[in-house]
């Protein structure tokens, strides 16, 4: 009888509730929460309604299609944009093979980016231009599509490659170390096409807009990466040097506003540069940014390297793996696993501190904004210019939020 | 029990030190393990058994005296340290698997990164052991997801891939459930009948009886007795030794 009894399947409690329970435990539980709960939706509604009016009815928005093109790229010449695209393109070709070769969370994640450049490419924002006469093309007709895609060719080209290269990529294990070896050449390739050599370069004196905010910040997170773990292991070193070089280096940095060290770049390097050497100003820059954010990496590892146990290293060297084996297979992955949130968060600081290069003269996506408004035609149209600006930040820095937590999710953090 | 062993010395360890900061853990021990040889250190805690099998793979250095390992002399020369570790396979007592690899993972690692075998002649070997541990189905799981005894055999495959000339085992079964001693215990018994140089600090005195050569008694950093399992057990001469018989063997 009692064996019985033990093998009796047992069905968990049912511990889900409907929408209706939830609101009732939630919000409509006690006398006090019933009010706080109507105060507030009086409260949202009042809001809500006063800013999707404004958004719907009152706004002028003709100021961020008529600027599309420098918001996007600043003074970059419209005449060499296609540097830009050729490095999208090139993106594209990459995500689609790493699609393919390591499908799962990669191919998510490549696809999401795939359908969000779809999104922009029947957004017809930029057919719309600032005379009257093209606000009617707005009409659905051949006209318009034909526009779209003469001005699309480029993102449709993109997107192409993307699925293209996700089929050959797919079941090629063998183009593993070659799409990595090509993402790691993919930085220096980017900003050799986009400045190209001789009589066709652009200057970075050109750069700006979006486009400039996504160089610093791609390159700012690519770089302070690498350098945050190489100074978190040396402040964990067993070699004096390197221990105290790491840590006066990292408390030093953190001590300094990155205000200080941007103005530091711009007004005082080029003092103390010897004669013509003159370092580029967006590199200044980005020297800055890097430089800056590795500092705050190199603790957030440091952090997920305290969290390693020491037996882990001694298992390892017991296998008789060398020192950087063992941070390289043993150690590195999991303490960088513990602590995706913070480097997440780390780069997206790292790309909203961006939008500080304005106060050295770049024209940032923040800063070409501001010069959009200082011009007369669309003098009092900050609102609009500001939330379009706001809204473009939001994305990128929520999609690599919510990058982060399929990460952690798909890599079961705290669960092996 | 001394079916496989030889006269060659493996070990040679000659008046070993070691110090904690000013804590003198190690106070000399001089001893020689013979290839093949099955060593049981037990001692009450902190008698330093950990630390000194610790130092025959240098995951502890030592300050003074020699230890010569099939061989090659321990000293601060990285290359002679790794090419030891090599020889020196190692159990701990809470196993130290690496939880983000899957088991097979986990013992294909050291083969392929070090002794630079490749991945499908590496998978084969560990495929093998893990049947020779009894586990063969466990090997694309992960660590956490299978018990204590089993993540032990998986530790101690992790250890034999590399084919090692030695193994050292630091209390392998002291963070095990009772029910899942034995089975770490038959799968050393059996590694010791296979002729492996064994060193293991346990406080398993059935274990210790049936496959030791050599029972080697700790107390404070010293080695206060030696003797063949059957002479230690039955005729201990020290007061220390005996009272630590009397204890370990009520329970
Ligand atoms: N890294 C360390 N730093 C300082 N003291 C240590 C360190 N490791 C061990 N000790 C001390 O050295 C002594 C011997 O330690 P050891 O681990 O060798 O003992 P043990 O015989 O293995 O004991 P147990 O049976 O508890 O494992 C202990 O008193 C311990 O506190
Ligand atoms: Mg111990």
């Amino acid at each position: 009888m009692e064996n019985i009894a033990i093998t009796q399947e047992v069905k968990p409690p049912n511990t889900s509730k409907g929408p209706v329970k939830w609101l009732q435990d939630n919000l409509f539980n006690t006398w006090y929460n019933t009010i706080l709960t109507c105060l507030a939706l009086v409260f949202l509604f009042f809001v809500f309604k006063g800013g999707l009016t404004w958004i719907f009815t009152q706004a002028e928005w003709e100021v961020i299609p008529a600027n599309l093109q420098i918001l996007m790229i600043g003074p970059y010449p419209i005449e060499q944009a296609w540097r830009i695209w050729i490095v999208l393109c090139t993106l594209f070709v990459l995500l689609g093979l790493s699609a393919g070769v390591w499908k799962g969370l990669v191919l998510r994640i490549s696809a999401a980016i795939a359908i969000f450049g779809l999104i922009l490419l029947l957004i017809p924002l930029d057919v719309v231009k600032n005379s009257e006469a093209e606000y009617a093309v707005l009409e659905f007709n051949f006209n318009i599509i034909y526009l779209i895609f003469l001005k699309r060719t480029w993102l449709l080209g993109g997107l192409v490659l993307f699925i293209v290269t996700f089929f050959l990529g797919r079941d090629k294990n063998v183009l593993k170390r070659w799409v990595i070896g090509g993402w790691v050449l993919s930085l220096p390739y980017t900003m050799m096409v986009l400045h190209g050599f001789g009589e066709n370069s652009v200057s970075t004196t050109h750069w700006g807009g979006l486009f400039l905010t996504l160089v610093l910040a791609a390159a700012g997170i690519t770089m302070c990466f690498p350098l945050g773990v190489l100074l978190a292991l040396g402040r964990r070193s067993q070699l004096p040097a390197i221990k105290w070089v790491s840590t006066i280096y990292i408390e030093t940095i953190r001590g300094v506003p990155l205000i200080t060290l941007l103005i530091m770049g711009s007004v005082l390097f080029p003092i103390f540069m010897p004669g013509d050497l003159q370092l580029d100003k967006v590199l200044r820059a980005e020297l800055a940014l890097i430089l800056f954010s590795a500092a705050y990496m190199a603790e957030n590892v440091r952090g997920g390297l305290q969290a390693v146990p020491q037996g882990q290293v001694e298992a390892a060297q017991a296998v008789g793996l060398t020192y950087p084996k063992t941070m390289l297979f043993i150690v590195l992955p999991q303490a960088l696993r513990a602590v995706i949130p913070a480097i997440v968060g780390q780069f997206i600081s790292l790309f909203k501190d961006t939008s500080l290069v304005t106060i050295i003269g770049l024209l940032d996506l923040l800063g070409i904004a501001r010069s959009v408004l200082a011009n007369p035609t669309w003098q009092g149209r900050y609102i609009e210019v500001y939330l379009f600006v706001a809204a473009i930040y939001f994305v990128f820095c929520y999609a690599m939020s919510y990058v982060s937590q399929k990460i952690e999710a798909d890599l079961g953090v705290g669960k092996h | 029990m001394t079916e496989n062993t030889t006269n060659d010395p493996i070990i040679i360890c000659e008046d070993v030190h070691k110090w904690f900061d000013d804590f003198h853990v190690l106070k000399g021990i001089t001893t020689t393990f013979k290839k093949g040889e099955k060593a049981v250190i037990c001692g009450p805690s902190g008698s330093g058994k950990s630390t000194f099998i610790r130092t025959i793979n240098r995951l502890e250095e030592h300050q003074r005296g020699t230890i010569i390992v099939d061989g090659i002399e321990l000293s601060n020369d990285l290359r002679n340290i790794n090419l030891i570790r090599q020889e020196v396979g190692m159990v701990f007592q809470q196993f130290n698997l690496f939880p983000h690899l899957t088991n097979i993972k986990n013992i294909t690692l050291g083969p392929i990164q070090v002794r630079k075998m490749s991945k499908s002649a590496a998978e084969e070997a560990a495929l093998a052991l893990l049947d020779r541990m009894g586990i063969e189905d466990q090997a694309y799981k992960y660590p956490a997801e299978i018990s204590g005894g089993q993540q032990q055999r998986v530790a101690i495959a992790r250890a034999l891939a590399m084919e090692p000339k030695i193994m050292l085992f630091d209390e392998p079964t002291s963070a095990l459930d009772p029910e899942m001693i034995s089975e770490v215990l038959d799968v050393m018994r059996e590694l010791a009948h296979s002729g492996m140089t064994m060193l293991v600090v346990t406080h398993e005195m059935g274990f210790a009886r049936e496959v030791a050569d050599r029972v080697m008694f700790f107390d404070e950093g010293v080695v206060v007795e030696e003797a063949a399992p059957a002479d230690f057990f039955d005729n201990p001469q020290h007061e220390r030794t005996k009272l630590f018989i009397s204890q370990t063997l009520q329970h």
